[in-house]
């Protein structure tokens, strides 16, 4: 049991350190100033959250390993992190869109989180989600409007959303965890969130007035850590200074 | 100090016998210490003065965010990461309430944006340096936040109302900034050898930088008279260097790192630290465009703004498309 919780842990740990990097990448190059303030404000949130889930993921794995020793220290196979969220930030457009995309499984899972039968794990979703409600207001209000603005907003959203697209499905893919989770009812099945996901995106999608690709293939392997060639580059940043100076104190 | 060198009027101070009814009336409300507020009468000079020194002032804290944002992605542990990210979005507030200021005086943010995108507009020479290893995040924090504060401070009291009270709220955050770059410095300075090495690379390449922060010597400094008179600038550029100099050459001495300049001394006399001038060659190269990040500065400001057009526009035409939705219903 705790070896499941800890991957899962590990999961939605790594997918909001990884996003919040990506997000923290825009400082001072957003399109308004407005925007400037929101990212950092977005990416301040997503590393708060990853503080929570990768230091109970500490606690439960005993080895004594902190939220910093799992950012800094772990190779790229050891990330569990959906592949949406260490794509590129590529245009405006783009974040956005994977920012929504995310926001609204966060949406989901946090929901069912909320009355997980682990009380720690209940805590933190309890907490996170009051975030992540505001997170998915912003994106999907300007996922509307982008969508539903100017020709060239249009096309960029819609753009966004195809080269997205393929990285949703891995959201609701089950792994062998999720199934003795969901028994104890700690965390539920990826797979059952697909639906309540649909409800609540697509009609948001169709107000963007955005089309969905029909394709059903998408790409998997994040959640057991195979990546795509991005994760490694993020890596190398992102530790440089403990990598370079293993043991010292910051 | 975020603004150096804003140009006033250039002419002489009038004295209060020289002045027409209205102008004097003015003059002496500053002199006991009243606010001038938006809607009040105001020299032309005043405003045209006040709106290049808010403007370069609010240009400065989003500049500020490229040095610092340099280093959010390879902040060292998760905590130092989140306090970057709060402190540099606290920056781009500033610019908010500083932009707002300005527009009080009649001045749109876009029309700011288009003066500093075409280099008629200024921003702090000290962002024009780059921050080339973890220490210079804190060393921006104690040294440039630091010297920003001995300026803002006294402009809490500024003559025009919506400044001093931006400036209010701005000081309390720089506060806090300062504290949290002297932190990061306490740690390399106390750390290993590495460490201890980046810190003291770190000072040296900022003391002198930070000591420009101030705008050039008194004798030099053409304009400052109209200003100090208009209550928008308190302090004279000699005055707060050394003041700076003062608080700052202690606190390097207990971090055990030795200020870039051998002439520092304590001199019992004048009560104060003797310090060299900075290089005011190069200082005046980096106003001019030249420094080492001038061109990388300004380019992504620019290419964040073109690059955003887009962005913006679709946000209009979906409000006007609805605004005429709803005005047909």
């Amino acid at each position: 049991m705790d070896k499941a919780l800890f991957e899962f842990l590990c999961r939605m740990g790594d997918n909001t350190l990884v996003l919040g990097h990506r997000v923290s990448e825009w400082c001072g190059h957003a399109p308004v100033l407005e925007e400037d303030i929101a990212l950092a404000n977005m990416s301040l949130d997503l590393i708060g959250q990853t503080q929570l889930w990768l230091g109970l993921a500490g606690e439960i794995e005993g080895k004594g390993r902190s939220a910093d020793d799992f950012a800094y220290l772990r190779d790229a196979f050891d990330f569990r992190n959906l592949l949406l969220v260490e794509q590129p930030n590529g245009d405006f457009g783009k974040t956005l869109m994977r920012q929504f995309l995310f926001d609204g499984f966060q949406s989901v899972m946090l929901e069912q989180l909320a009355i997980s039968k682990n009380e720690r794990v209940r805590e933190i979703a309890q907490k996170v989600a009051k975030e992540v409600s505001y997170h998915l207001e912003r994106s999907s209000d300007l996922v509307v409007r982008l969508g539903d603005g100017s020709q060239e907003s249009h096309q960029r959203m819609q753009a966004a959303l195809e080269d997205l697209w393929p990285y949703v499905g891995e959201m609701f893919l089950d792994e062998a965890e999720d199934a003795v989770l969901a028994d104890a009812g700690i965390a539920p099945q990826p797979s059952s969130l697909k639906t309540a996901w649909d409800e609540l995106m697509l009609p948001l999608l169709g107000k963007a007035c955005l089309e969905v690709p029909e394709s059903g293939y998408f790409q998997k392997g994040g959640k057991r850590g195979t990546h795509s060639e991005h994760l490694g580059f993020i890596l190398a940043e992102m530790q440089f200074l403990q990598r370079a100076y293993p043991g010292a104190t910051w | 100090m975020y603004a150096q060198m804003v140009k006033s009027t250039g002419a002489a101070v009038k004295s209060l016998e020289e002045m027409e009814p209205q102008e004097r009336a003015f003059q002496e409300r500053i002199d006991a210490g009243e606010k001038i507020e938006p809607k009040d009468w105001m020299p032309e000079g005043y405003r045209k003065t006040l709106v290049r020194q808010i403007s370069q002032h609010a240009h400065s804290e989003i500049v500020g965010q490229l040095p610092e944002g340099n280093w959010i992605t390879r902040a060292p542990t998760l905590e130092r990461k989140a306090i970057l990210l709060a402190k540099v979005q606290d920056e781009a507030g500033h610019g908010l309430y500083l932009y707002c200021a300005a527009e009080t005086l009649g001045v749109s943010r876009d029309e700011l944006y288009e003066q500093l995108h075409s280099g008629k507009a200024k921003y702090s020479s000290i962002f024009n340096y780059p921050t080339l290893n973890w220490a210079d995040i804190g060393a921006v924090g104690w040294l440039v936040d630091g010297a920003a504060i001995m300026n803002q401070v006294p402009l809490q009291r500024t003559s025009f109302g919506p400044y001093s009270r931006a400036m209010i709220r701005i000081c309390k955050e720089e506060s806090f900034h300062q504290r949290q770059g002297y932190d990061i410095m306490m740690k390399m300075a106390f750390g290993n050898e590495a460490q201890k090495r980046m810190a003291q690379d770190a000072l040296n390449r900022f003391w002198w930088p930070a000591l420009m922060m101030f705008g050039p010597s008194d004798k030099d400094s053409v304009h400052s008279a109209q200003s100090m008179a208009w209550k928008i600038k308190l302090n004279t550029n000699d005055e707060l260097r050394q003041k700076f100099v003062d608080q700052t050459v202690p606190q390097a001495e207990y971090l055990g790192l030795t200020i870039p300049d051998e002439t520092v001394k304590w001199n019992e006399e004048r009560g104060h630290y003797d310090f060299a001038d900075p290089d005011w060659a190069e200082f005046f190269e980096v106003i001019k465009g030249n420094g080492p990040c001038n061109k990388e500065r300004l380019g992504a400001r620019v290419k964040a703004w073109d690059d955003g057009a887009w962005f913006r526009d679709g946000l209009m035409a979906h409000a006007q498309k609805h605004a005429l939705a709803d005005a047909a219903e």
